[in-house]
């Protein structure tokens, strides 16, 4: 028999899979983080032009790429939502709009103490940290505009649609970003790395961005439960729950 | 009165009749927006005020002002089109008229963009026509008025198409104005950088050609694309 992928688009049947999920990612994205410091802090060597201040990218780096393509799930989540109509999509959405918001923080926050040693200064107007910004306010768009809608069902379609536009305006900001950024001052500061990494350090990066996704889906699946626990409060099937009959 | 507007034609209309739609919302919304004339004429006296604002706030000095003016006429243009969104649906969403003019037998994207037509008309047209002589103000010279006003003439329009998706999606909300604000804004920020860029490139030698080839390319794609979002965010808000 084939897998029924469509059973676990309703909430009553995801919400236990979720749970037994949960601890794994958890505990995935504890070992991965320990290992990926262990290489980051413990075994790559300082570098010789930037010395130990580079040592921030094993966090810098994989918070960036997080903030961007939870944006991009996100997005795939409101599209399936919009098409098919799924509750459990909305969910999905609305669970990764904070996640992505703290990752895109995170990216901001440590690339400016990652500048002040490097470049000499907190925040350039780079093409990546400019996007990366604006990334972030989109972000609170979303979460904002979820908020101020009572209704559920109208924040997730209004969310959705937010979502879409904002995906698809997302590579026309990077791209305006950056010219305007080549048009004033030239490539004087630049967010690329030194240009070969040692394998090492990539290792540890690549461990680390690892562990950020586990983090990511791991937290977002808690989230979600609590979403679903929250809005299906009235299904007799989450009464039945023995963590709920307890409490 | 809105509802009296509404009550005259397109029940008669065609099914799927887009160009009709387009037409009748143009028309109807520009009488209405013609009927409270000082209301328009407030707006673009804070685009005005806003842009009048900035010399006193940092220097009289006039090179300083001609490097900081088309990006000041264009932020400004942003804040007015901003102020003006809520005008699009909030007015017709209160009193029920949005309801009945989502149930005619038009396409609700053809009515859509009728009424963006006219807030253009009303909102952005204007602001393009008051561009040159603001910029006088800011020390630009011939050659780039005409750029600054030609890139406002190209852009404006897409503020006003995205900022529907905006004003739709936060009908009667709590603190609409300022959640319309941070949902717009960021979405704004290509035009206003080849906006404002268009004129720095014409100062520079570079010629605006590749500037304003962009804010066109955007300007089509918002013409395709953002009715259809706005019509699902209309459709969204009145569910």
């Amino acid at each position: 028999m084939a897998f029924a992928w469509s059973k676990f688009s309703s909430p009553a049947s995801f919400y236990p899979l979720a749970g037994k999920m949960i601890p794994w990612f958890a505990w995935g994205a504890a070992i991965l983080t320990a290992i990926g410091l262990w290489i980051g802090f413990g075994l790559a060597p300082t570098d010789f032009q930037q010395g130990e201040a580079y040592r921030i990218i094993f966090i810098h780096v994989p918070s960036a790429w997080m903030s961007m393509f939870v944006y991009l799930v996100m997005a795939f989540w409101s599209a399936l939502y919009l098409g098919f109509n799924t509750r459990l999509s909305a969910m999905m959405a609305q669970a990764l709009a904070p996640t992505g918001a703290v990752m895109t923080f995170i990216a901001l926050w440590t690339g400016a103490f990652w500048g002040r040693p490097t470049w000499g200064t907190y925040w350039a107007w780079d093409a990546r940290m400019t996007s990366e910004l604006i990334l972030l306010f989109l972000y609170f768009g979303v979460i904002a505009l979820r908020a101020a809608i009572e209704d559920p069902r109208r924040a997730d379609r209004a969310c959705a649609v937010l979502a879409l536009v904002g995906a698809i305006n997302v590579p026309i900001i990077y791209y305006s970003v950056k010219w305007w950024n080549t048009l004033h001052q030239g490539a004087s500061v630049s967010a690329t790395e030194a240009p070969r990494m040692a394998s090492i350090m990539l290792t540890g990066m690549l461990v680390m961005s690892l562990a950020a996704w586990f983090y990511a889906i791991a937290v977002v699946l808690a989230r979600v439960r609590t979403i679903i626990v929250e809005r299906e409060r009235g299904a007799a099937w989450l009464h039945a729950l023995p963590e709920v009959a307890q409490a | 009165m809105s509802t009296m507007v509404v009550a005259q034609s397109p029940a008669t209309a065609a099914p799927g009749a887009v160009l009709p739609g387009v037409r009748w919302a143009l028309a109807r919304d520009l009488r209405l927006a013609l009927r409270s004339r000082a209301e328009l004429a407030v707006q673009l006296l804070f685009y005005v005020i806003v842009v009048s604002l900035f010399p006193l706030a940092t220097t009289p000095e006039r090179t300083q002002l001609s490097a900081i003016g088309p990006g000041v006429l264009w932020v400004a243009a942003l804040l007015a089109s901003l102020l003006s969104l809520p005008r699009l649906f909030a007015a017709d969403y209160a009193d029920g008229t949005l309801e009945q003019i989502a149930l005619s037998p038009y396409p609700l994207e053809s009515l859509v963009v009728g009424k963006v037509l006219a807030h253009w008309l009303t909102t952005g047209l204007p602001i393009v026509l008051l561009a040159p002589i603001l910029g006088l103000q800011y020390a630009l010279d011939n050659e780039l008025l005409v750029v600054l006003a030609a890139a406002l003439l190209i852009g404006t329009p897409v503020l006003s198409l995205l900022g529907a998706i905006g004003a739709a999606l936060t009908l009667g909300l709590r603190g609409g104005s300022s959640l319309l604000a941070l949902l717009i804004l960021p979405l704004y920020v290509p035009l206003l950088i080849f906006g404002a860029g268009a004129v720095e490139a014409t100062r520079s030698g570079l010629g605006a050609t590749a500037h304003l080839s962009l804010l066109g390319a955007a300007f089509l794609v918002a013409l395709v694309g953002t009715p259809f979002a706005a019509a699902a965010s209309v459709r969204i808000a009145l569910d």
